[in-house]
């Protein structure tokens, strides 16, 4: 049990950082948490006697169910999940179909409303605070000028766009109908999902959500649909300016922007939403051709240029960013705060460093990456790491075990030890090799949505393997195959 | 002394009145003195080994080498020998893991050095028992293991004392399996990698940067380029380097190099084309102690690499064999160099009189001189050789054929002190003959192909040349049983005689060279007037023959195999072919039991059943030459267990060929050559 709480605390190291801030939030929207919370329970009582990860959600879920409840904003995918969840599986709650029927949550439309209304205050507050200083900050009036016009614009879009998108999920479509039952999946555990970790990561965002609330000052957005739209605030823009200058890029302060997305943001798969139909996109181009089937005002050049190009004549600040992470050297509160150049960037960053490495390389099962790109380039050279030093280490390439050799005192080349019978490899790693292939199809299975009761149990599988490879025979993994 | 020592060993056993035999009364001292005056002959040590049981105890105790012929009687040797400190199994071809296991389990830490080049059929595994149990192990020669690779390196690795390790033709064997020896064996101070293609510049950088303590270092066919250079020459006590046929080093790379290797005495750079005097200069920069430089088949000799040797004091060996030479580049050389004692311009381009002859009047102190095939070179360098040149050991000179016959007569009057004679080829006559056989240290002597010789100049050779080991006759046609009974009744320590195609040679030259008792190989060739009678006063007479070649020798028949197969027990080549011997000879020669090397070619009444029982009768074959007919004569399973047993075939398919005439046969070879 100690292990399975060292466990836990690991996974959710994250939020309990900042759980003591949560009771400052005021709760606006308790109903709809509640229906979050009672979701969450079934989750919770669904995985428990499954497997070892069941205890794993359930403790983390104990952690965060009373700080949940200072939560005033909850984003509806959370619902959109369990619902596929429970899909997944054939023991459906009836409580939760209930849910799941209707493609129009009104409890979501609540929730949406309310924050749409949170917003506005918000942006009150702004303008209220740029009248305030105007009188007072004459050191650079054309610049904070321009800053706060950039600010106000930024929320003024991210309500509008809000806003739009509410009106949005109203439309009922055969297509929406469809979709929900898939973009949820991506928009939380994204390409996760496949591989067996997606329940895990899902929880864990809901569960961020909630700390996400504790910093409710600068955060304006909690479903990510301004997809690029920036929280912004004054003060911490000001503070910025009394710090020193960074030493990576010796950007003086003030000369760029620090824009900061939100975890959601940061993992949502689409950054650009239709504002007629919903549909999300990576790319704002994707959205542009998409938006031709919507009407031919969308068809004239002016609406498929590119958007940005318009302010260009206005004096546009370097945008840099930062980690929503607190205590992240990334994070614009860090004494040596070094700020991410670009958006992918910040995606990348964050998914590195503050994420689960959940993408298992199905080659050696031990290499794990939280960026799937970093798999890819991972998957395209495993295996080609023959060259194999006693201490353990492999090397791509020769000469660099060979550096490694000369260097250390005592290490020596390892040879395979069937080297004589023939090139083929290890026999133990042949084994591997057959896990690997059933993890595999079981996560393919798992995937393609064709699932049944035991779908649940076989994901718990895959994940125990896919996430301690090194631990087949762990305990821990005993544990698994008895609760199976 | 002796006596004293005698007594008191008495006394000891004086208590033990059953002891009646007197050599028991030798004590171990004088038994090992004895034995170690016992070299010359290895059948000495046996017989006295069987005088009694004591001094076959004590000859055990004492032995410290051994070179056993089969691996299946390893475990009693073994056994009877518990202080084998060098084990040489080059004689037997298959040696496998189990008596590999065998000789780590009897030898234990006595073992100090194990040959197995000439060996097949281990692995890895015993290698590693090998390893693991003999832990003073020194030396290990590994040649020719082509079969082994990496996991075999890596238990050779595991012999923490090597300090000389022999990997020649071990192809298989990678940077991987190298790199483990360099980190395991660091006291490492010779290592062979000589043909290991698979060995590139980072197996060689690791062992230059683990083994710090190597002198000798053996890349030779290696493809490494520059990369591996500067570690090797930071070696502190590089002695010997040999880069032979290393293409991938080049000018550029050796003239980036910040400084040479100090301690390099002996560098072997034959075959590098890519490499010129400017590299060359580049590498021995500083290497003011070496001794010995060999450039063979590689870039010109011109002044300008004469100058690049300039400052090198020591160097008294220069192989500059097969070597395009100007003679402006021989003069420099001659001036530039300041103690040469040997030179070597064998098959050199371009050596001409004059050339050859500025060198040689600069460097008087030459010893060994080789200019074998220097078709240019006449009367004139001869006697500027002769004349400057008095204290030559050896001279080489082969096929220099516009020396005249008058030359050599200088040669036998000025180099006294020759030792080695090369003159095979040329147009010396007996009056030059006469004139050499005043030097009366020869001991190898090659008038091969020397026309204008005869019995009469071979007598004076004969008469004062006593010390003579080796004669080369080959195709001397006028040479009669006249000329070999003047050599055999004045050169008793003969011990290589080529006779071949001297088709006048009889019986009686042979019975007048079974006197000859050190004799071990003897070559006639084409003599068709040899018949058994001879071939027998042979085995008779010289039991240490271990090479008979008996081709075209068609007089000799089964008579003559059967003393052979009786008497001739070290015996290990036998050339059979066109001679009249049958079935019954060749598996009387089952009897020898070292025999491994046959040749049956054309033998005329050999058939198939006969050659499959004589095969499998020779236990120790490693290779049989046999007519490609018998492939498919003989059951293809006996030629598999044959191969198993560590044999080697060669299957040729030439037709019956009757004998030239030798005087054609040397038009021929004129013709042949440009």
């Amino acid at each position: 049990m100690d292990k399975k709480d060292r466990l836990c605390q690991e996974t959710w190291a994250k939020s309990s950082s900042s759980g003591n801030e949560l009771p400052k939030n005021i709760s606006t929207e308790k109903p709809s948490f509640i229906n979050f919370n009672f979701n969450s329970q079934q989750y919770e009582q669904k995985w428990e006697d499954t497997s070892i990860f069941g205890s794993r959600t359930n403790s983390s879920f104990q952690e965060f169910n009373p700080q949940s409840e200072t939560q005033s904003l909850l984003p509806s995918n959370p619902n959109d999940h369990i619902k596929m969840a429970d899909q997944e599986n054939s023991q459906i709650n009836e409580t939760l179909q209930t849910n799941k029927i209707p493609d129009w949550d009104p409890r979501a439309m609540l929730n949406n409303l309310s924050f749409l209304e949170q917003k506005i205050h918000q942006l009150q507050d702004l303008v209220h605070l740029i009248v305030g200083r105007r009188g007072q900050v004459l050191g650079r009036p054309d610049e904070l000028v321009t800053q706060q016009q950039q600010l106000v614009t930024a929320d003024l879009t991210s309500i509008i766009v809000q806003l739009i998108s509410t009106a949005g999920s109203l439309l009922p479509s055969v297509k929406h109908t469809l979709s929900a039952t898939t973009t949820p999946v991506g928009q939380l555990g994204g390409i996760l999902f496949p591989s067996g970790t997606g329940m895990n990561n899902s929880v864990q965002q809901q569960h961020s959500s909630g700390s996400k609330v504790s910093d409710q000052s600068n955060q304006m957005d909690v479903t990510g649909n301004c997809g690029t739209e920036q929280n912004y605030s004054i003060e911490e823009h000001e503070m910025k300016d009394e710090e020193d200058a960074e030493e990576g890029e010796n950007l003086p302060p003030g000369s760029y922007e620090i824009l900061q997305l939100e975890k959601e943001e940061i993992l949502a798969p689409h950054t650009h939403f239709c504002t007629i139909c919903g549909k999300g996109f990576k790319r704002d181009a994707n959205l542009r051709m998409h938006m031709r089937g919507h009407g031919d005002e969308y068809k004239t050049p002016a609406a498929l240029a590119k958007p940005n190009k318009e302010a260009s004549s206005e004096p546009v600040l370097i945008k840099r960013y930062s980690c929503p992470f607190t205590g992240c050297k990334r994070n614009k509160d860090h004494k040596k705060f070094q700020p991410l150049k670009t958006i992918l960037c910040v995606k990348n960053h964050y998914k590195r460093t503050h994420c689960d490495k959940s993408y298992t390389c199905s080659r050696c099962n031990t290499k794990k990456f939280s960026v799937i790109a970093d798999l890819k380039t991972h998957e395209k050279h495993c295996g080609k790491d023959k060259w194999l030093c006693s201490c353990g280490t492999t090397f791509s390439r020769k000469d660099k075990l060979f550096g490694h050799i000369a260097l250390f005192q005592g290490h020596t080349p390892a040879i395979p030890p069937d080297e004589t019978k023939g090139p083929a490899g290890p026999s133990d790693k042949g084994d591997e090799n057959e896990v690997a292939n059933k993890v595999g199809s079981i996560n393919y299975s798992f995937g393609s949505g064709g699932a049944n009761g035991t779908g649940a149990q076989n994901v718990m599988d895959v994940k125990g393997g896919v996430d301690d490879p090194a631990s087949y025979f762990s305990p821990l993994n005993f544990d698994t195959c008895n609760f199976g | 002394m002796k006596r004293q020592k005698m007594t008191i060993e008495f006394d000891d056993n004086n208590s033990n009145k059953s002891n009646n035999n007197l050599f028991d009364l030798l004590s171990e001292e004088i038994v090992f003195a004895i034995l170690d005056l016992l070299n010359t002959n290895p059948l000495d040590r046996k017989s006295f080994s069987l005088v009694c049981k004591s001094v076959y105890n004590l000859e055990s105790k004492h032995r410290k080498t051994l070179k056993p012929l089969r691996q299946e009687h390893l475990p009693r040797i073994l056994n009877r020998y518990p202080h084998i400190s060098h084990l040489d199994l080059s004689l037997c071809p298959r040696i496998n893991d189990n008596s590999l296991t065998v000789i780590s389990n009897a030898c234990k830490d006595s073992l100090r050095s194990i040959d197995l080049s000439r060996s097949r059929f281990f692995s890895y595994n015993g290698l590693m028992s090998l390893a693991l149990n003999c832990k003073n192990l020194v030396d290990v020669d590994l040649s020719n293991a082509t079969e082994l690779r990496d996991a075999a390196a890596a238990a050779v690795a595991e012999a923490k004392n090597l300090e000389r390790l022999w990997l020649g033709r071990c192809k298989l064997i990678t940077d991987m399996g190298i790199g483990c020896i360099a980190v395991g064996c660091k006291k490492l101070r010779l290592i062979s990698l000589k043909w290991c293609l698979g060995v590139t510049d980072l197996g060689v950088d690791l062992i230059a940067v683990k083994c710090k303590e190597i002198r000798s270092l053996d890349l030779s066919y290696l493809p490494i380029t520059n990369k591996c250079l500067p570690s090797i020459l930071k070696l502190q006590y590089l002695e010997d380097l040999a880069m032979e046929g290393c293409f991938g080093i080049d000018d550029d790379s050796l003239t980036a190099l910040k400084h040479g290797c100090k301690s390099l005495k002996r560098l072997d750079m034959s075959s590098c084309q890519n490499i010129s005097y400017v590299g060359l200069s580049s590498l021995i920069s500083g290497a003011g102690g070496l001794e010995q430089l060999t450039l063979a088949y590689g870039c010109p000799v011109t002044p300008a690499l004469a100058n690049s040797l300039k400052n090198l004091s020591a160097l008294q060996s220069v192989k500059l064999d097969g070597c395009m030479v100007t003679s402006a580049g021989l003069k420099a050389l001659g001036n530039c160099l300041i103690s040469l004692r040997e030179l070597s311009l064998s098959k050199c381009l371009g050596v001409t009189d004059e050339g050859l002859s500025s060198l040689v009047t600069k460097h008087r102190e030459l010893r060994k001189l080789d200019i074998t095939c220097c078709r240019k070179i006449t009367d004139a360098s001869i006697a500027h050789i002769s004349s400057s040149c008095g204290n030559l050991t050896s001279l080489r000179m082969e096929s220099c054929t516009l020396v005249s016959r008058e030359a050599f007569v200088l040669i036998g009057q000025r180099c006294q002190f020759l030792e080695e004679l090369d003159l095979t080829d040329n147009e010396i006559d007996d009056e030059g003959l006469k004139s050499i056989s005043r030097c009366s240290k020869l001991s190898s002597l090659k008038l091969g192909i020397c026309l204008n010789i005869s019995d009469e100049g071979l007598a004076y050779i004969g008469m004062h040349c006593s010390k003579l080991t080796e004669l080369d006759l080959y195709r001397s046609a006028e040479i009669t049983d006249a000329g070999i009974l003047a050599i055999a009744s004045g050169c008793h320590d003969l011990e290589m005689i080529n006779m071949s195609y001297c088709r006048d040679i009889t019986d009686s030259s042979l019975i007048s060279l079974s006197k000859c008792a050190r004799l071990n190989t003897f070559e006639s060739r084409g003599c068709p007037l040899i018949t058994s009678l001879g071939i027998a006063a042979i085995a008779v007479g010289c039991k240490q023959l271990t090479k008979l070649d008996i081709k075209k020798c068609h007089n000799i028949d089964d008579n003559g195999m059967l003393p052979l197969a009786h008497f001739s027990q070290n015996l290990r080549q036998i050339t059979l072919s066109y001679s009249s011997v049958t079935d019954v000879g060749l598996l009387s020669l089952a009897s020898i039991s070292c025999l491994q090397n046959m040749t049956v070619l054309h033998l005329k009444g050999l058939t198939p059943s006969g050659l499959a029982a004589a095969l499998l009768a020779c236990g120790g074959l490693t290779k049989v030459k046999l007519h490609v007919a018998f492939k498919s004569l003989l059951p293809h399973p006996l030629f598999e267990h044959l191969e198993a047993r560590g044999c080697v075939f060669e299957w040729r398919d030439k037709q019956f060929q009757a004998e030239l005439d030798p005087k054609c046969w040397k038009l021929q070879l004129e013709d042949m050559i440009p």
